[in-house]
């Protein structure tokens, strides 16, 4: 290169352009080289979170062929219906609820687990098939102390008791509230029952998280808090009561429990549809 | 030469060690410094982006015009640490999630942009990757250090390995809550840079002033 004067505006406009040009270049080739690649990872890490929800995820096998034995469906969260016109696929809940045609706003006393928007419809696993299924696996999200936490609830076909629940992102303190990814704490829930037995119509929430070491052993419906993580523990509890109310899956589950009632019917209205 | 090399190499270790002397990087010390496996990924990410953002800029050193040379160091910088997030979300995804803000915020990383303005605006290009990896490495020995003990004696393991088993899950350590909050992270550089201090005396400074002995009368 000539010596042109290297404080000139024209030549420093110039240096400025090529450096930004050839940056760019590198990022994007970068970008788009890598996201298909990003893309499966973010997809195998939701499986992945699926499968350990229910308890059947082996760490040698591959994730893809493991997910064979599930089956996603698409529910309206109001009606709790199945919905054929919208694509598992491409569907994800966290999407959904930032788009305006897909959610709406919480208002304030409605919003017991901090999520701001609910969306419309919602993912649902199935271990199995929705006519047949040994566990359901239900996508939920709360605010924790940080961070809003991602996560999976199982239950059984029984609707009601809990297989595992497990959190595929949260921001929360490590040590502390991270602490509910310890599988020692995740153990707890194994087995605990969502809803009172007695009031089987009613369908109140029973299950709850207590401050750490108050939970009742013997009582089906206690976990045990996170000692020093107070307020991830109530953000959980907040979270499956809001998924498990009115507003999250209750509708969805009534629907399910009248299927298993009666079979046929079922099956009737599915093939009306 | 060669001696020369080995200076630039060895110096930023303990001597001019861009945390202990310089107190730059402080920020992502604190952050990232829970698990030694994550720090680990940290400090090769530090090494990389330190050790090319000074070849490209020593490389077009001659060609940048003054006024605007920082931001010019800042977009190349920016560059590499976006690829640098890129690759880690494609094959480290695990990794990249539990960094998450960190990995972009090695842009801020003081010891990246100290260096390129400080050595590579001046030297050549194979001195300054030298340079560096060196000053990679001189941060990633104290991030290394702060990770193990506050991995260990905060959650009793490394690198996800149980060392002292955890009241929590029927051992007898009880962990220390605070090495996992980032104040103890401050602790423990001030301990180190306190403890290279005392075995190297040339680094401590000449005090600002003198501290004058109390009055034992109250002023009136």
């Amino acid at each position: 290169m000539s010596q042109p004067n290297k404080n000139s505006v024209g030549y420093t406009i110039k240096i400025a352009f090529l450096v930004c040009l050839a940056c760019a270049v590198v990022v994007s080739t970068a970008a788009v080289a890598l996201r298909d690649l990003q893309e499966r990872n973010v997809v195998l890490d939701i499986k992945r979170n699926v499968l350990i929800a229910a308890g059947i995820f082996e760490p040698s096998r591959s994730i893809e062929e493991q997910f064979l034995d599930i089956t996603t469906r698409v529910i309206n969260l109001q009606t709790g219906e199945f919905v054929d016109h919208i694509d598992p696929e491409t569907f994800e809940n966290r999407t959904a609820a930032r788009d305006p045609e897909m959610s709406r706003a919480l208002s304030r006393q409605e919003d017991t687990a901090g999520l701001s928007r609910l969306e419309n419809y919602s993912l649902v696993y199935f271990r199995g098939d929705e006519n047949n299924f040994e566990q359901m696996i239900l996508p939920v999200r709360g605010a924790g102390l940080w961070s809003t936490l991602h996560g999976f609830i199982a239950l059984e076909s029984d609707l009601n008791t809990i297989v595992g629940l497990g959190f595929y992102e949260h921001g929360e303190t490590p040590g502390l509230g991270g602490e509910i990814d310890n599988p020692r704490w995740q153990a707890q829930w194994t087995g605990q029952r969502v809803f009172a037995e007695s009031d089987s119509d009613k369908q109140e929430v029973a299950l709850r998280v207590t401050r750490a070491g108050q939970a009742d052993s013997s009582s089906p419906h206690e976990i045990d808090g996170l000692s020093g993580a107070t307020l991830t523990a109530r953000g959980v509890d907040n979270m499956v009561k809001f998924w498990m109310g009115d507003m999250g899956f209750a509708p969805f589950l009534r629907q399910m429990k009248a299927r298993q009632a009666e079979p046929d019917l079922a099956a009737v209205t599915v093939e009306g549809i | 030469m060669s001696t020369n090399v080995k200076q630039l190499m060895t110096k930023p270790l303990i001597k001019d060690n861009p945390i202990g002397l310089q107190v730059l990087g402080i920020c992502s010390a604190l952050a990232v410094t829970t698990s030694l496996a994550v720090s680990l990924v940290m400090c090769m990410a530090v090494i990389f982006v330190c050790a090319f953002s000074n070849l490209f800029v020593s490389l077009i050193r001659a060609q940048i015009p003054s006024s605007i040379r920082i931001i010019v160091q800042m977009t190349i910088i920016a560059s590499l640490v976006i690829v640098v997030d890129q690759v880690l979300k494609a094959f480290a995804y695990d990794t990249s999630k539990q960094l998450s803000v960190f990995v972009g915020l090695i842009i801020t990383n003081c010891i990246v942009m100290g260096r390129a303005e400080a050595f590579a605006m001046a030297n050549p290009p194979g001195l300054s990757f030298l340079d560096g990896i060196a000053n990679g490495l001189g941060y990633s020995l104290v991030l290394i250090i702060v990770a193990v003990i506050r991995e260990l004696f905060g959650s009793g393991s490394l690198l996800g390995y149980e060392i002292l088993p955890l009241v929590t899950e029927g051992g007898w350590y009880e962990p220390n809550g605070l090495m996992l909050l980032a104040p103890s992270a401050f602790f423990i550089i001030g301990g180190f840079i306190w403890a290279v201090r005392t075995y190297d005396s040339a680094q401590v400074e000449k005090a600002d002033f003198k501290i004058k002995p109390n009055v034992s009368k109250e002023a009136i």
